[in-house]
């Protein structure tokens, strides 16, 4: 029996090429954009498994291929043991898509503005030909809303109000995999607290799966039962929290963690992370990271390393012992 | 927007839940006050264009022959006497009449029901054309370079001839099928319609394509959401304001096409009026008889400025998030 949620060597290429007139007058090629490069990962039911890593490294992208916004390259997803991109039992596909919702970034765009939240709520229910009678008030009791809010449109809510909201709409069909795309980073400090408490109780009391994207690292710690760090669309360490901000192994890890703000480094001058992220249209030979670390030798250039068991967790780097 | 003279004291009262959104929009309508009198004028141009002929008293097409043409004709309106004590009127054209004997007021009753009738359909053909493209266009990346392509076509043609031609082209076998006024009309609505869908269209098209990134539409698709049910449930209701705007400016657009077309001698037959025709028919001598130009005209303009407030207040009432400021 394989993980709830499996991930097998996910790549998503995007063509980002200009229209074919410029690249005939240019003399350009076609440009292909690397977003996500070779991703394995799992997720145990009941779990929360955090992605973080910095913009533009993949996360969001891996969370819609994991709901079926977008399709892999290449690679495969496993929901519950079915690849919802190649499966052709119809049934199939839609009992597993009615137990994965998503939980997006900004709540001020992710409710249409035009509907009244009782129809936002039940519309994952509605849309499927459920019977909807009282469940939208269920739910906004359930997510700390008042049932007469039920009535109300979106834009009379606040951004922590309708981050509840968003989260009673994924909740409405029942899911068991929630992938949460950065829930909290458009919110208020206070309010972030309250939305991830809610999110914590809710995992418990209904068994929920969580994937979680943020770049927000005091969150994962908060949150996460297993993380995983990507850059440049790879995966470059998978470990359990403790350990992993414990004793990072990857130099990306030790920098990403170096650099967040810590409340007993007060006045602390932090060296900031050396350079930027590169191009992912031209991403580095062998290790992506290496034009960045600090302990690269001939090596990391020339080959790409693998994903290697290191005790209780996995890096790829040829030098993390 | 807000009304000054509306009182702003309400007690932030609970709202009774059985209240419908057309309760809301009708109130947030009212409390714009161009769309209310727009509305109120434009009613009333109805109701006067639909009544009015079958309760007035003179035969709009009626040319009076032998001694009564030479009485009847060139009569001035009424309102003249007020500084021309001499001018020649009668009690019975209260708008006079032109110079063929035939009453204005009657005319200009019959002719609103031509022009009104011609804006509204072509407006409703325009509106469904534009959208309908525009939404293809906007949802669907396959679609779009063609039909923007095509909208770009429709608007490097030069309209006004094409339209001319057209009418050569066409008006004889549909007269021919619809009769002679019914032929002309489906002729003008078609043309004035496939000739007037392409602003429509670019709106639309844009507002699609920056709806579709938003997130409630990715919440949407990832719960399956069939593309039809996506296009009817959640992108048109959000596009409905642009749409609304250039519904009304199509009514207008339409009705002043129409006059033009009328104008250039291409629309509907002699006899038969239309605001537009009458303006045509009155220019010649409009120093002599400046009413003949100046009811028509301000009949049209009045319209297309009723229509544009509604529009206007329609659109702001249908927003929720304006709704209830």
């Amino acid at each position: 029996m394989s993980a709830f949620v499996s991930v097998k060597h996910l790549t998503r290429i995007f063509d980002v090429s200009k229209p074919w007139l410029n690249r005939v007058i240019e003399r350009r090629g076609k440009a292909f954009l690397t977003a996500v490069s070779d991703v394995d990962f799992e997720i145990e039911e009941r779990t929360t498994y955090a992605l973080v890593g910095e913009s533009g490294s993949g996360k969001s992208t891996i969370g819609r291929m994991l709901v079926g916004l977008l399709k892999p390259t290449e690679g495969d997803v496993e929901i519950e043991g079915v690849n919802l991109a190649k499966e052709s039992d119809v049934d199939r596909v839609a009992a597993v898509r009615s137990d994965i919702q998503m939980i997006f970034q900004d709540p001020f765009a992710s409710l249409n503005p035009r509907w009244r939240v009782r129809d936002i709520i039940v519309e994952p229910v509605a849309s499927k030909g459920g019977d909807t009678t009282g469940l939208a008030e269920k739910l906004l009791e359930q997510v700390g809303l008042h049932t007469s809010d039920a009535g109300k449109f979106p834009h009379e809510f606040s951004g922590g109000q309708r981050q509840r909201i968003c989260i009673a709409r994924a909740l409405a069909s029942e899911p068991r995999l929630i992938v949460c795309d950065e829930p909290t980073s458009a919110l208020d400090v206070s309010v972030q607290a309250q939305v991830l408490n809610l999110m914590s109780d809710l995992k418990d009391d209904l068994g929920l799966t969580y994937l979680l994207i943020t770049h927000d690292l005091t969150v994962v710690r908060h949150m996460a039962d297993r993380i995983g760090v990507l850059y440049l669309g790879r995966l470059v360490e998978e470990a359990e929290p403790q350990s992993l901000f414990d004793d990072p192994k990857h130099p990306y890890t030790q920098m990403l963690l170096d650099a967040a703000p810590k409340m007993d480094g007060f006045g602390r001058e932090i060296p900031p992370p050396q350079g930027e992220i590169p191009d992912p249209i031209d991403p580095p030979s062998g290790c992506a990271f290496h034009p960045r670390c600090p302990i690269a030798v001939d090596v990391c250039s020339k080959d790409r390393p693998e994903l290697r068991k290191l005790g209780n967790r996995t890096v790829a780097c040829h030098l993390a012992e | 927007m807000t009304d000054a003279s509306k009182p702003m004291t309400d007690p932030p009262s609970e709202p009774a839940p059985s209240r419908g959104q057309w309760a809301d929009v009708w109130d947030q309508f009212k409390v714009h006050r161009g769309a209310f009198w727009g509305m109120v004028v434009f009613g009333t141009i109805l109701f006067l264009i639909v009544v009015g002929p079958f309760i007035y008293w003179n035969d709009p097409q009626a040319v009076p022959t032998g001694r009564d043409f030479l009485n009847l004709r060139d009569m001035r309106p009424i309102y003249v006497l007020l500084w021309d004590s001499g001018a020649k009127v009668n009690w019975l054209y209260p708008l006079g009449t032109d110079n063929l004997g035939r009453d204005t007021l009657g005319r200009l009753l019959l002719g609103g029901r031509v022009s009104i009738a011609v804006g509204i359909t072509a407006m409703l053909l325009s509106l469904f054309l534009g959208t309908f493209i525009g939404v293809l266009a906007g949802y669907f990346r396959r679609l779009d370079g063609v039909l923007m392509r095509l909208t770009n076509l429709f608007l490097a043609l030069p309209l006004l001839p094409l339209l001319l031609v057209a009418v050569l082209l066409f008006r004889d076998p549909l007269s021919k099928g619809f009769g002679p006024e019914g032929g002309t009309f489906i002729l003008i609505v078609t043309l004035v319609g496939v000739t007037s869908w392409m602003q429509t269209a670019r709106i639309v098209r844009g507002d699609v394509l920056a709806l579709k990134e938003r997130e409630f539409v990715l919440a949407a698709r990832s719960i399956g959401t069939s593309p039809t049910q996506m296009i009817l449930r959640h992108i048109l209701p959000n596009v409905l304001s642009p749409i609304m705007v250039s519904a009304t400016l199509g009514i207008a657009t339409a009705i002043i096409t129409e006059s033009a077309l009328s104008f250039l001698g291409f629309g509907f037959p002699p006899d038969f009026p239309t605001w537009g025709k009458l303006l045509f028919d009155a220019v010649d001598r409009m120093a002599l008889y400046p009413e003949r130009v100046l009811w028509p005209g301000l009949l049209i303009s009045l319209t297309v400025l009723a229509v544009n407030y509604v529009g206007d207040g329609l659109r702001d009432a249908l927003d929720p998030r304006i709704r209830g400021r």
